[in-house]
């Protein structure tokens, strides 16, 4: 806790972020800045955070994130809907309840299984959750193509529908959520989730309750993600149907926390930022500079090679993820003051 | 000489300055806007969809160029578009939307996929610029009272079901032969898949006869299940309601478990050239409804091959595609579009219209087949005829069977049961309306024409 060890306090770096987010974002950003780059990468970063708590933090790893986010929406869309009068912010945090106690429910095989065998019976959340909200319509409203509508964001009578609003809205939930789960990691329980990643048996003869810390790691995680799934249905696409919470969403919210940095609140913002909104800013240079040359089939193919190129690039160069490039890169460009 | 000489110098400047500017502004403006109509093209040429994304846009492109090569425009208006790769995702599609918006003079969405369509709906309605979904989309869209902007042009879903079921009952020996019998959907796992489940079910209860609606999940290679309960459940016909990748694959396992292939009758979305030609030999027989004839002798295509293509200018890249289904509909879908463009020019002039004014265009577009004719596209599709309440337009459909190498039509062109249909639209759309505060909308109300440019909020 030595704080003149560096030049800057340690709230400095979030506060600068917040004033840009909140104040500066607004004034100068365009409506595709919010609605088709800034939203969804909340809602990503979001459900990463979550992961990286599981994943990162207690060593679980889980492979169904995109079901417990669907959970989450259509939780959300439910209470909404049936229950009348129900604030949208009392049924964001019911629908992180039901996703929480379905975590529980699909965080029981952690209690035997580790690692790999772990991920294959998380898994089977995945293809549950997509089964069920197919299967039985009463999810969707009876609604025959099974795609619910968002209701419009409306708190305390204020309405967020602007495409600002729903940035600002989903921003402060995801800005609270991080914050209490930066909080989390610095506590007690924070450090028993590392403790049982990083040693089991050590963990158990400390003292550490490593079944409650586990099924805990699995409820909080999924209450984020669920969140996260609400956010991505609310805020972002206005519209969802289960398909678009399959697998392939699983194993990106598992790709941006490796990528970002595992056992990183920051990674999974990095991580975001790298394989959400850099594919679209690739494609945008793509489309600006060869539009004219080739149809938008070869540009997309050819985007793929870039970013799977880079990320291989990153990984051999900071292995533990962009998190650490980016603190590697500070130290040469901010040189600390006492390191002669 | 006094006056001037009291105003300040830097004042006088800047009035000046300011006139020039909006001067200057004002022509630009002028010039920019006097000649380009805008299509945003959500387009997917890459994934499991390609082969429809590539013939449809391919064929869309290629009408746009062939008006803009051989009129110099509609009415002088130049035609211009901007694509963007969805792979038939909606997160990709909305980013697109995004993306393009802002750009001037848009005069309609055709994305061509179900799920961006739904989630593009109020997005479109704020913007008042419309939405096309050609032969699919959410079926009770055709109420323009309660949809303004959505337009499920030619054929919407129920119309497709409805007219399978006619065909079947004809082949059958008429509708009262239906009585009894049973018969199969085998739908694709996605929106698209799942809009025409409660009317095959309604249908099932007018008719008498049974039918049992199985889901092959998305993108569809894996169906030896669901062919080994089709094969106990002993069905008169199958209808196959599929899309990309599970076409081939649905006829080639139903050889494989033993069902006779004319015995399968294919969707819209199921009717194409790469559905029945990975399938081989498994093929032929099998039956597709369609809203336009595959081949390119109609004169519009022979133009198209001659001043498109010859001037190095076609969009195929494989040119035996010329011609074939996907490539087909999406010259369709580019008279309908643009035809729309020329109805609401004659009414607000030769110039670049607002999206509120194309959707008036497309609320008056009637091409009768005297029209279709002169366009030539006749025997390519039937006629439309679309009102500001009835935003389908009255499509008619023609079956084709695929004999191995190319489809035949077996049919004359044949209305769907439309009557029957309404009721069940409006019940749907008003329901909807309901469930979202949707003020229905008066005839008088759809003669109300924003002129005024849309500016995005930011």
């Amino acid at each position: 806790m030595n704080a003149s060890a560096s030049r800057f306090p340690r709230w400095l770096s979030p506060v600068a972020l917040l004033a840009v987010a909140y104040g500066v974002l607004p004034l100068v950003g365009s409506s595709y800045l919010f609605e088709a780059i800034l939203t969804p990468f909340l809602a990503l970063s979001l459900a990463a955070v979550g992961l990286n708590l599981l994943t990162g933090y207690a060593g679980q790893v889980s492979l169904g994130s995109a079901a417990f986010m669907a959970v989450g929406a259509f939780a959300a869309y439910n209470f909404n809907l049936r229950v009348h009068g129900l604030p949208l912010l009392a049924s964001l945090v019911l629908a992180g309840l039901v996703a929480t106690a379905l975590g529980v429910v699909f965080g029981l095989p952690s209690l035997r299984l580790r690692g790999f065998y772990l991920a294959v019976s998380t898994l089977a959340a995945q293809f549950f959750v997509e089964w069920a909200l197919t299967k039985f319509s009463w999810f969707s409203n009876n609604n025959p193509s099974g795609v619910i509508d968002a209701p419009s964001l409306r708190i305390f009578g204020f309405s967020f529908d602007s495409s600002i609003g729903r940035y600002l809205f989903a921003l402060t939930i995801v800005v609270v959520l991080t914050g209490l789960a930066q909080r989390l990691v610095d506590t007690q329980t924070g450090h028993n989730f590392i403790a049982v990643r990083d040693n089991e048996l050590a963990a158990k003869v400390i003292g550490v309750p490593v079944l409650r810390t586990k099924l805990l790691a699995f409820a909080i995680s999924s209450f984020i993600i669920g969140v996260a799934g609400a956010l991505w249905a609310f805020a972002y696409l206005r519209t969802v149907e289960p398909a678009g919470f399959n697998l392939d969403r699983s194993f990106q919210i598992v790709f941006i926390i490796i990528i970002g940095g595992l056992a990183s609140i920051r990674g999974a913002f990095f991580g975001a930022a790298l394989l959400a909104v850099f594919p679209l800013i690739l494609s945008r240079v793509g489309s600006y500079l060869l539009g004219d040359r080739f149809d938008s089939g070869v540009l997309d193919m050819s985007q793929r090679l870039v970013l799977g190129s880079l990320i291989i690039f990153f990984l051999i160069a900071e292995p533990d993820g962009l998190v650490a490039l980016w603190d590697r890169l500070k130290r040469r460009l901010l040189p600390m003051p006492n390191n002669p | 000489m006094k006056t001037i000489k009291l105003i300040p110098t830097l004042g006088r400047r800047f009035a000046l300055s300011a006139a020039l500017a909006v001067t200057i502004s004002g022509t630009t403006f002028q010039t920019k806007a006097a000649d380009e109509q805008f299509f945003p093209l959500q387009s997917y040429r890459v994934g499991p969809y390609a082969a429809g994304g590539t013939g449809f846009f391919g064929g869309f492109i290629d009408y746009l160029n062939l008006i803009n090569i051989r009129d110099g425009g509609v009415n002088g208006v130049k035609l211009t578009w901007a694509e963007g790769e969805t792979q038939y995702e909606v997160e990709r599609g909305v980013e697109v939307y995004e993306r393009l918006k802002n750009h001037p003079g848009i005069a309609a969405w055709n994305p061509l996929s179900v799920g961006i369509a739904y989630a593009m709906i109020d997005r479109i309605t704020q913007d008042k610029t419309p939405l096309i979904t050609i032969n699919h989309g959410r079926t009770d869209s055709t109420d323009g009272r309660v949809f303004p902007y959505v337009f499920p042009l030619l054929l919407n879903p129920y119309s497709e079901t409805s007219a399978i079921i006619n065909y079947i009952g004809t082949k059958l020996g008429g509708l009262d032969q239906l009585k009894g019998k049973k018969l199969v959907v085998l739908y694709h796992g996605s929106p698209y898949g799942k809009e025409t489940i409660p009317i095959y079910e309604l249908l099932a209860q007018k008719y008498g006869f049974t039918v049992q609606q199985i889901e092959v999940p998305h993108p569809g290679n894996e169906q030896e299940s669901q062919w080994l309960t089709i094969r106990r459940a002993k069905p008169e016909y199958v209808v196959l309601r599929g899309w990309g990748v599970m076409n081939p694959v649905a006829i080639k396992t139903a050889q494989k478990v033993g069902f006779p292939a004319d015995h399968i009758v294919g969707n819209v979305w199921s009717n194409s050239e790469e559905d029945v030609t990975p399938a081989g030999e498994a093929a032929k027989g099998y039956v597709a409804i369609t809203t336009q004839a595959s081949g390119a002798q109609y004169p519009v295509l022979q133009e198209i091959v001659k001043t498109v293509y010859g001037a190095g200018k076609g969009n195929l890249e494989d040119k035996n595609r010329i011609g074939s289904v996907y490539h087909n509909l999406g010259i369709v879908n580019g008279i309908l579009n643009v035809e729309a463009v020329r109805t609401a020019q004659e009414k607000f002039g030769h110039r670049t219209l607002t999206g509120d004014e194309v959707r008036w265009g497309f609320e008056h577009l009637k091409l009768d087949p005297a029209r279709v004719e002169a366009l030539g596209a006749k025997d390519l599709f039937h006629s439309i005829n679309v009102t500001w309440d009835n935003h389908e337009g009255d499509g008619y459909v023609t079956f084709q069977r695929w004999d191995g190498k190319k489809w035949n039509v077996v049919s004359d062109w044949i209305a769907p049961d439309w009557a029957l249909l309404r009721p069940i639209i409006e019940k749907s759309a008003t329901a909807y309306a309901t469930e979202h505060n949707i003020q229905l909308r008066t005839a008088a109300e759809a003669e109300r024409v924003d002129t005024k440019p849309y500016v995005a909020n930011k």
